[in-house]
């Protein structure tokens, strides 16, 4: 019953030829119907593949099914081919799913839009390549769905492209990942050249043989890391994911929290074999990962963009995963992406409804009081922020829990201080989130105020399905303290990742690990308390005292600029250096001075055309004259 | 028998007198008779060529040359008439269009 899963890229595939075509002339409910319905199916789909998935054997992993052989050139060969194992399957079904209740989302979000069925399409077509991504059983058509994603992701920061600033994120996040892209390439090429074949089966027999040398591991290990920090937001390439909260909040939430920017970490977990290998490539991971998510938390706590608060938390969170990923428990990164993707996409959605209700605002700092005009967007957002904030019993902190055992597991205490002092950032920050938007007085415009009003039901349905799952979803992955085959999840991908040096913690530990845990989240909420509805005149105390310190986290580490002065500038110089001296002078003077030159001789040679007949004959005389005394002597 | 060099410098006068009238003469007309005066200095030459040699082959180039010049002298005429209704002249140096 498993051998349909190859059908789950193809329908929103076909969904999105449909809609390319003929979407203008169709109407906008049918677009709707269409679009929503092939990711349902995609959704069905996977899971009863899913289901197929469990009654096989983890010998048998992956099962794998071969449409034909794609490239075929000398020694190189790339099929296309997908293929189903655990990792796969919670993919799909985190992307078939959450992309599911967005869709849906996103026909109240976009009904006034009148590029309707381009938005559709996009987003029909980001679901087919983010499911090729995921499902693809080599390298090279990894690459594909890893592009076609970057594509659309490009498409839907600029959907507004009349927005002059739209445009520019759009290209800025192309650019970024154009940069990550070239790592994984070579990468790739590398694995290519010393394993002959990009199919993962073969590359993981060549890595667990020992055919290729530890250095080589540690290199291509690296390389892939620097596609993932392009594709999933990592310093130093995170800077185009803020930018990029300039497309429509579903985009956001879809490819910008939930689905897109984990890729990084799906790909480094498919690779897994590389960083179990090398414990330097494993550490670069796990240290990136960790300060990332302190560095993108303080960011964070000054921003008054409702959007890109949580654009910074998706940064630090995805450390987070990267920490899981470092230190060797993939699933416990992989778990976190799951719980992430349901809690941030709750998140996005529930922003876009309070922009929605205050028609477009993004500013927290002209919202406040919101609670009670927003009676269904209120609670699940809070539920969000609870679940992201780490507090006990809901989906984030098992999965972050999880990760951050893990670390102090494996002796990596620098991460795991830094993961404790993220967790502390990200409970306040969120919470300084709430309270800003929802408590305290209203700072709302008087003209805006008078449109408020709650979403439509097609737009708080998918709040609260996702809120419901960001409440459950951890508990198929419960810490290890609870008993000993309590982690479900562990186990359901425990086939597919290598482990290296098993760590266990006594029990004692792990309690208290968990304990420090909860009192960091809870302390990070208090504090937001204190600051902001307490006493919101601490925070202005705070900045007077400390203007230096806000100003660089208010400029975001001046970051931006930086990178403007380092490398688009001299870039942008370098081209017109170019474009003046060499393009003008040189090439252009090549092609005018052949054009020139011909005219030139041209009139040189035109002068011996007199016209007169006489000297042609004269000429033609004088001719064979010379030709008769060549014969003749 | 009369030698044959009588009838070579015959032909070889001829020949100098139509290139040098062709040169120097600046009407068409003229131009084109002399054209003809060497096609025919060129006959004498054969055709002495062929009787000392006791051979037809010369007196067949012969016929082909006074047909390639009957033909020469019809599509001629044609155009210096055409030249001259175009210039109202056929003086050579009033045609250069060839000019560059």
């Amino acid at each position: 019953m498993i051998d349909i899963f190859w059908l789950i890229p193809l329908v929103p595939a076909l969904s999105t030829l449909i809609l390319a075509v003929f979407g203008e002339k169709l109407p906008k409910k049918y677009i709707s119907f269409q679009a929503c319905g092939a990711v349902f199916i995609s959704f069905l789909i996977s899971l009863y593949s899913f289901l197929g998935l469990l009654k096989v054997s983890p010998e048998e992993y992956p099962i794998v099914k071969n449409l034909f052989t794609w490239i075929h050139s000398g020694n190189f060969q790339a099929n296309l081919s997908f293929q189903f194992d655990p990792l796969t399957a919670v993919m799909a079904l985190v992307v078939t799913a959450v992309g599911f209740l967005i869709h849906v989302y996103s026909i109240g979000y976009m009904a006034e839009d009148r590029s309707y069925s381009r938005f559709f399409t996009l987003m029909n077509l980001f679901t087919f390549s983010m499911l090729v991504l995921v499902m693809a059983s080599n390298l090279v058509l990894m690459f594909v769905g890893w592009e076609g994603v970057g594509f659309c992701s490009y498409m839907l920061i600029g959907f507004w492209f009349e927005k002059h600033s739209a445009a520019n994120a759009g290209k800025k996040a192309f650019i970024v990942n154009r940069i990550g892209d070239a790592g994984f390439l070579i990468g790739m090429l590398f694995i290519l050249v010393y394993v002959g074949s990009t199919e993962f089966s073969n590359i993981n027999n060549a890595v667990a043989g020992g055919s290729l040398s530890h250095g080589l591991v540690t290199l291509i290990a690296i390389l892939l890391f620097v596609g993932a920090t392009g594709k999933s937001a990592q310093i130093p390439l995170y800077v185009w994911l803020p930018d990029a909260m300039e497309g429509p909040t579903p985009v956001s939430a879809l490819i910008h929290a939930a689905t897109m920017v984990t890729a990084g970490v799906y790909m480094v977990a498919r690779m897994n074999i590389f960083y179990t290998t090398s414990e330097t490539a494993g550490s670069v991971v796990a240290i990136i990962g960790a300060v990332t998510a302190v560095y993108a938390g303080t960011m964070a706590l000054t921003q008054n963009d409702i959007k890109r608060v949580l654009a910074y938390s998706t940064i630090s969170q995805i450390g987070y995963m990267f920490i899981g990923c470092g230190v060797g428990a993939y699933a416990a990164g992989i778990f976190h992406l799951y719980t992430h993707a349901f809690f941030k996409s709750l998140l996005f959605l529930a922003a876009g409804s309070v922009m929605h209700a205050l028609s477009g605002e993004l500013d927290m700092r002209k919202m406040g009081g919101l609670k009670k005009y927003l009676p269904y967007t209120y609670p699940t957002f809070l539920i969000g922020a609870i679940a992201i904030a780490g507090v006990p019993f809901l989906s984030g902190f098992f999965s972050k829990d999880a990760i951050l055992t893990s670390a102090f597991a494996q002796g990596q205490y620098f991460v795991w201080i830094l993961g404790i002092l993220g967790a502390v950032l990200t409970a306040f920050y969120m919470f300084r989130l709430i309270f800003l938007t929802f408590h305290g007085k209203e700072r709302i415009e008087p003209e805006v105020k008078k449109h408020i009003h709650e979403s439509p039901p097609v737009m708080t349905v998918p709040l609260a399905v996702l809120a419901f799952f960001s409440v459950i979803a951890g508990y198929i992955g419960l810490p290890v303290v609870l008993g000993k085959n309590v982690n479900w999840f562990d186990r359901f991908l425990a086939p597919i990742m290598h482990k290296g040096h098993e760590a266990h913690l006594t029990i004692g530990t792990e309690w208290l690990l968990i304990l420090i845990s909860v009192i960091v989240a809870l302390t990070g909420i208090f504090i937001a308390y204190f600051f902001y509805l307490k006493k919101p005149s601490v925070p202005h105390t705070l900045v007077r005292r400390f203007p230096f310190l806000y100003r660089l986290l208010y400029n975001k580490y001046y970051i931006d600029e930086a990178y403007d002065y380092l490398f688009v500038r001299p870039t942008l110089k370098g081209s017109e250096f170019v474009y003046d001296k060499f393009d003008i002078n040189i090439i252009d003077g090549a092609v005018n001075g052949a054009a020139s030159g011909t005219g030139f001789f041209g009139k040189v040679l035109s002068f011996l055309q007199t016209g007169f007949i006489k000297d042609y004959a004269l000429v033609f005389l004088l001719g064979a004259v010379i030709l008769l005394g060549l014969l003749i002597f | 028998m009369i030698p044959i060099y009588y009838f070579l410098i015959l032909s070889a006068v001829l020949f100098v007198m139509g290139t040098v009238g062709f040169l120097i003469k600046k009407d068409l007309i003229t131009q084109f008779m002399c054209v003809e005066v060497m096609l025919n200095a060129a006959n004498v030459a054969f055709i002495a060529f062929a009787r000392s040699a006791s051979s037809l082959n010369g007196q067949i180039i012969v016929f082909f040359i006074i047909t390639v010049a009957a033909a020469e002298a019809a599509v001629g005429l044609a155009i210096i008439l055409l030249v001259y209704r175009q210039k109202k002249s056929i003086k050579t140096e009033d045609s250069s269009l060839m000019k560059g």
